[in-house]
């Protein structure tokens, strides 16, 4: 195991860290807020893998795609609420839970009508493509580190727009005490729809950037969904540096674990024995991690609520 | 309370009725659905009994599936045939698997314990795909049915949907009886509020621990039985989606109610039945379809006939 592989692999963990970071932000902030649990979280995070890669195609520019992709997933987030959600939000969770699972099934489904259930090719964008050289001897994606630039990006403009700004300023509030914002004159409804919206936007992100990457098909919101909520339970729900924390950690532990723990048991137990049990571990790693936290902190790393 | 029981009775006559009715029309394929029906309703009836009536809401119930359908499978490939000892070893893994995640899930509370449900099941799915031994992704064909020498022998489509169908109803009976006892009353009373339980002297946490262990192996029943009806077992099992599937079938009829989850499974799987003949794109109009069921039938389809137990 050299030193340049390791480092490369660091930096995997981290850029897929950095997506899960973009998806659990929304989930968290809708759950922190709302107390809504949003399942097809994942199937935004699909429609804005497809809409930028068929603007790309329509227009033949990627800014441009990405761009009416994040505006298209913004808008799709936002109607999903207002026909859909905001009934629910009194509702238990459990309600909230079978609601979303229904719109996964409609979703999943849509797509597959619009652009068929083969996976779909997203190339990575000319000014993008080629590698970095980091040190002598060792290149790295030049996509990839675009992927990490862009994630800290959003997470430092997303804790100037929480504590520098109004609206954030009334996202705290809203997370505390609902009522009394109301109470105070606030418009609440809208107040939802469009955090909503913002973290709809989010995960339309992290799915435009991650199309190159992963391929582009029905369902593959939901293959990231269920390491979000790893991340999230892991963070604290409802906290956003916990959401980035956890984020960075699942994404590290997850790529390190498929990179490196079939030739580390191989040391340990022959060699054919490592072969089955290395991938099954790596799989099972951060769920592993999750319950190690949850027997030790029950509430995750960071509460939201002291 | 006579309505009730007349109306069981209809229900029990007509699912009796049925294998001699769809053999004189020549269409046997309607047995098979039938039986499937039947075998993920004893799931959901198992869900139930932690979901509707203790409150626990697992997002992870197809873990029992698979792991009573995977033991099946196991125990097949290594030359184990007898249904004796298979079914019960069934059970018995699916209750140890139960206890396991239970012990840790059940510490925790709300959507933590959804979450940590389906991440446990999650894990075990993930097992499931890459132990290539057992087919991995693909699943594994099951060489023989279980072999009940002597008793039965499932290889006939209706032996062995009679024998579903008395062992659904045995389930609901259990169920009926369980929530029902000192047991079922701590069960509930927890559910309903946590604090005045643990100051009349009960502790919520082993009689939780206990009734999810039950359904654990109830489900690994379910499972045992669904591995013999497709004599074939994949992870897909034990995915997220299959859990959801019972989750659904047992809000859909009505949760914390004694024929709820049968009426849901049959509701919800027709439906996806008739859905899919019509169309190829046939979960576009499920989903939208699902959603309005939460949205307005609060207390599910049970809840137009009679009032909830609980």
């Amino acid at each position: 195991m050299s030193f340049t592989l390791l480092f490369e692999q660091l930096l995997n963990g981290l850029q897929f860290g950095v997506t899960l970071f973009l998806m659990a932000a929304g989930l968290t902030l809708v759950f922190g807020i709302m107390n809504f649990i949003n399942l097809a979280h994942g199937s935004l995070f699909m429609v804005g893998a497809y809409l930028a890669l068929a603007a790309a195609n329509w227009t033949g520019s990627y800014l441009l795609g990405a761009v009416l992709g994040l505006a298209g997933t913004l808008v799709v987030g936002m109607a999903v609420e207002i026909v859909a959600l905001r009934t629910l939000y009194d509702r238990d969770h459990l309600d909230q839970v079978l609601a979303t699972f229904g719109l996964i099934l409609f979703f999943n489904e849509l797509v597959a009508m619009i652009w068929g259930r083969a996976a779909l090719f997203a190339s990575v964008p000319p000014f993008l493509s080629g590698h970095i050289e980091l040190f002598t001897g060792s290149s790295y994606p030049l996509y990839r580190a675009a992927i990490i630039v862009v994630g800290f990006a959003i997470a430092l403009l997303l804790w100037w727009v929480v504590t520098r700004t109004r609206l954030g300023m009334l996202i705290r509030a809203g997370a505390t005490n609902r009522t009394m914002v109301a109470a105070l004159g606030v418009n609440i409804r809208l107040l939802y729809t469009v955090v909503f919206g913002f973290g709809a936007a989010l995960a339309g992100l992290a799915g435009l950037l991650s199309g190159p990457i992963y391929n582009v098909q029905p369902g593959m919101g939901e293959l990231i969904l269920i390491q979000v909520f790893v991340v999230i339970v892991i963070g604290g729900i409802g906290s956003i540096r916990g959401a980035l924390v956890g984020a960075i950690i699942v994404g590290v532990v997850d790529t390190l674990g498929r990179a490196f723990l079939k030739p580390l048991l191989g040391t340990l137990i022959s060699p054919p024995a490592a072969e089955s049990a290395g991938p099954a571990l790596a799989s099972m790693l951060i769920y592993l991690l999750m319950a190690v936290v949850l027997s030790f902190k029950p509430q995750g790393l960071f509460p939201a609520k002291g | 309370m006579k309505l009730r029981l007349l109306l069981w009775g209809i229900a029990v006559l007509l699912l009796v009725a049925l294998p001699p009715v769809v053999l004189a029309i020549g269409q046997p394929f309607y047995l098979d659905l039938a039986r499937r029906i039947l075998i993920l309703a004893i799931a959901a009836i198992s869900l139930n009994l932690i979901l509707g009536y203790g409150g626990l809401v697992s997002f992870g119930h197809a873990a029992y599936l698979g792991v009573g359908a995977y033991t099946v499978g196991i125990m097949g490939f290594y030359g184990i045939t007898s249904g004796w000892l298979q079914w019960p070893v069934a059970i018995v893994a699916s209750a140890l698997v139960a206890l396991a995640i239970g012990a840790v899930s059940i510490r925790t509370s709300g959507i933590y314990f959804i979450m940590i449900t389906l991440a446990f099941t999650q894990m075990l799915y993930y097992l499931g795909i890459s132990i290539a031994e057992f087919g991995g992704d693909d699943g594994m064909r099951l060489k023989s049915k279980s072999l009940f020498p002597g008793l039965i022998d499932l290889r006939d489509p209706v032996a062995f949907y009679y024998l579903t169908l008395g062992l659904m109803l045995v389930s609901v009976f259990l169920v009926h009886r369980l929530v029902n006892s000192r047991f079922g009353m701590v069960l509930r009373a927890a559910k309903s509020n946590d604090a005045r339980t643990r100051a009349i002297g009960f502790s919520p946490y082993p009689y939780r621990l206990a009734a999810f262990v039950i359904a654990g192996a109830m489900c690994g029943l379910a499972g045992a039985l669904y591995a013999n009806h497709t004599n074939y077992i994949t992870p897909g099992l034990m995915s997220w989606q299959q859990s959801g599937d019972i989750m659904f079938m047992v809000i859909l009829g009505g949760m914390a109610t004694t024929a709820g989850p049968v009426l849901g499974a049959f509701v919800l799987l027709l439906l996806e039945d008739l859905l899919s003949a019509w169309t190829q794109h046939w979960q576009v109009i499920l989903g939208p379809l699902l959603i309005l069921s939460v949205i307005f039938f609060r207390r599910g389809l049970a809840g137009i006939f009679y009032k909830a137990d609980a």
